[in-house]
């Protein structure tokens, strides 16, 4: 089993930089564009995926021995679904004003490749502790590309960053005396936002991590 | 000369073979020059601010595409004239009131992501400096469209604002357009001469078609794109122009307002974004035509030229492909038959 030669840290931080869903896989793309011009939207459908990740990675991680793998695929995606029925109704219940706005994205998370895929290639075939590290790995990748997304396109687009606690910042660019750039809100703005950021995260990763990975070895 | 060097490094077809003196940087500088009537005509109607606006433009355009070019250690390009004008078509496509960033962010995101980021010179699928006016137009929906009156712009320094003649006529009609102007000689003449609202470069058709005509002269554009943008607008035009009646719209009224001449002569010809084969350039010019009259009778915005030969860009992969150039001595199958016979 490869969780024995690689470490929980290591696992974890795989999700984060080296197969980061957004920046290196490009996967899921739909909601890291449909949501993401506003912080706490951001903030929260990426908190969504965490756990979504997260608990679906355990779930399967425990009942791999049981399952049959002829009927495995319909079983993930019923694991994956309750899971984010379960979220959905939590996140109705607490934070109802985000609901409103990504609540349709929330019940897309059953569609992620990315979910499947870990249930698939990672949770299936490893025990408990590496399955929980992949996925808050693979969560907390998605939170930060969500994070880094929104908060980009609010600031520039809007001039303004909303918390999740639901407060809003003044209009930041009011001291230059300058309007923000509209369109970065806009759709348009986001596949702009998501290839800026995508580039900024693979030169830094190259940039600083690969040298670092090179002269460990 | 060190085009001349580099041409014996070409793998090229058999001969014969034509020797120019053509290069990149002197069809770019020509284009320049020939806009040049355009900005003096804009700098006498808006004032010494158009002509910053414009000079701003073009020393960003080059500076951006010098920093690309440094930061990324390619060969730095900006003497073959590609970026100033870029900047210089932005400049003239901006409306003189706005702000001093905005030219700024409009030749930044013309030069770098739409012109380097798809391989710089040569590879860019959207006309640049489109592409920086539609991104403006997007993002500053208000500034861009504060429209300067044109009037002794050197003596008055508090600068009135109108609407341009095309958003006259879409929002109050024919009839209000030509109260404004007095009477329809008028109204021609005053567009001719560029006496009007609009963004810096576009309002003057005079200047524009004499720098039109220098182009053709020297062969760096050829009619085809031009006569059938033109020619579909103005049918279009006349056909749909007025309300409730077939056939009675006024096409000249469209021809001259707008960024129409600007766009058909010095835009939708760029060599780059259009198709290379002269067929598929009419057709190309109809449906930019087509597109443009499209949006300005029925779309939200006033002016369609900008939408209409950004759209038509896209075709250009496509319209190559349809009209592609007969092989030199190669027979259409059934007359290679009747040969046979």
């Amino acid at each position: 089993m490869s969780s024995n030669s690689t470490s929980l840290k290591e696992l974890f931080l795989n999700g984060i930089i080296k197969e980061n869903t957004i920046f290196k896989l490009a996967l899921s793309l739909c909601p890291s564009i449909a949501v993401t011009n506003n912080l706490k939207n951001g903030i929260f459908m990426g908190l969504a995926v965490l756990f979504v990740q997260t608990m679906v990675n355990i779930t399967i991680s425990l009942m791999r021995k049981a399952i049959q793998p002829k009927v495995r695929l319909p079983i993930f995606m019923l694991v994956i679904s309750g899971w984010v029925t379960i979220t959905q109704m939590m996140m109705a219940a607490f934070v109802p004003d985000v609901y409103a706005k990504v609540g349709l994205y929330i019940a897309l998370i059953v569609a992620f490749a990315s979910i499947l895929a870990r249930a698939e290639m990672f949770a299936s075939k490893n025990s408990i502790m590496p399955s929980m590290a992949d996925g808050l790995g693979m969560g907390v990748g998605f939170l930060f590309a969500l994070t880094a997304i929104s908060f980009f396109r609010e600031l520039v687009g809007k001039g303004t960053l909303t918390l999740p606690t639901g407060l809003a910042t003044q209009h930041v660019f009011t001291f230059v005396n300058t309007k923000p750039l509209l369109i970065m809100v806009l759709p348009a703005g986001g596949f702009l936002a998501v290839g800026i950021l995508m580039a900024a995260f693979n030169w830094l990763d190259t940039k600083y991590l690969k040298k670092g990975a090179h002269a460990s070895h | 000369m060190a085009e001349i060097k580099k041409e014996h490094e070409l793998i090229v077809a058999v001969s014969p073979h034509i020797r120019s003196e053509e290069t990149t940087s002197r069809i770019m500088w020509s284009v320049n020059i020939s806009l040049l009537p355009a900005v003096v005509m804009g700098a006498y109607f808006f004032g010494p601010k158009a002509v910053f606006i414009i000079a701003l433009s073009i020393i960003s355009a080059i500076l951006s595409e010098y920093v690309y070019q440094k930061a990324l250690n390619k060969k730095v390009g900006i003497n073959d004239g590609s970026a100033f004008l870029t900047g210089l078509l932005l400049g003239l496509n901006l409306p003189s009131s706005v702000p001093f960033y905005i030219p700024v962010i409009g030749s930044f995101v013309a030069v770098i992501i739409t012109k380097q980021l798809f391989g710089g010179l040569g590879y860019n699928v959207f006309n640049p400096a489109l592409i920086g006016r539609a991104f403006l137009l997007i993002s500053f929906p208000k500034l861009m469209t504060i429209w300067t009156k044109p009037e002794a712009a050197f003596v008055k320094f508090d600068a009135t604002t109108t609407a341009t003649p095309l958003g006259i006529l879409k929002e109050e009609g024919l009839a209000k357009l030509i109260e404004v102007f007095g009477d329809k000689m008028n109204l021609y003449m005053e567009l001719l001469k560029g006496h009007r609202a609009g963004s810096i470069g576009e309002t003057s058709a005079i200047a524009l078609i004499i720098g039109a005509a220098f182009l053709l002269y020297r062969g760096y554009i050829t009619w085809h794109i031009p006569v059938s943008f033109l020619g579909t607008a103005a049918l279009m035009a006349w056909i749909f122009g007025a309300k409730g009646a077939l056939f009675a719209g006024d096409p000249i009224i469209h021809l001259l307002s707008g960024g129409m001449l600007l766009g058909a002569f010095f835009m939708a010809t760029d060599y780059v974004t259009c198709p290379s084969v002269k067929k598929g350039q009419i057709l190309f010019g109809i449906g930019c035509g087509f597109l443009t009259m499209l949006i300005r009778l029925k779309g939200g915005f006033p002016e369609g030229v900008m939408f209409a030969i950004l759209i038509m860009n896209c075709f250009s992969p496509l319209i190559d492909r349809g009209f592609k150039a007969k092989v030199f001595g190669a027979l259409k199958e059934t007359k290679a038959k009747e040969i046979k016979k």
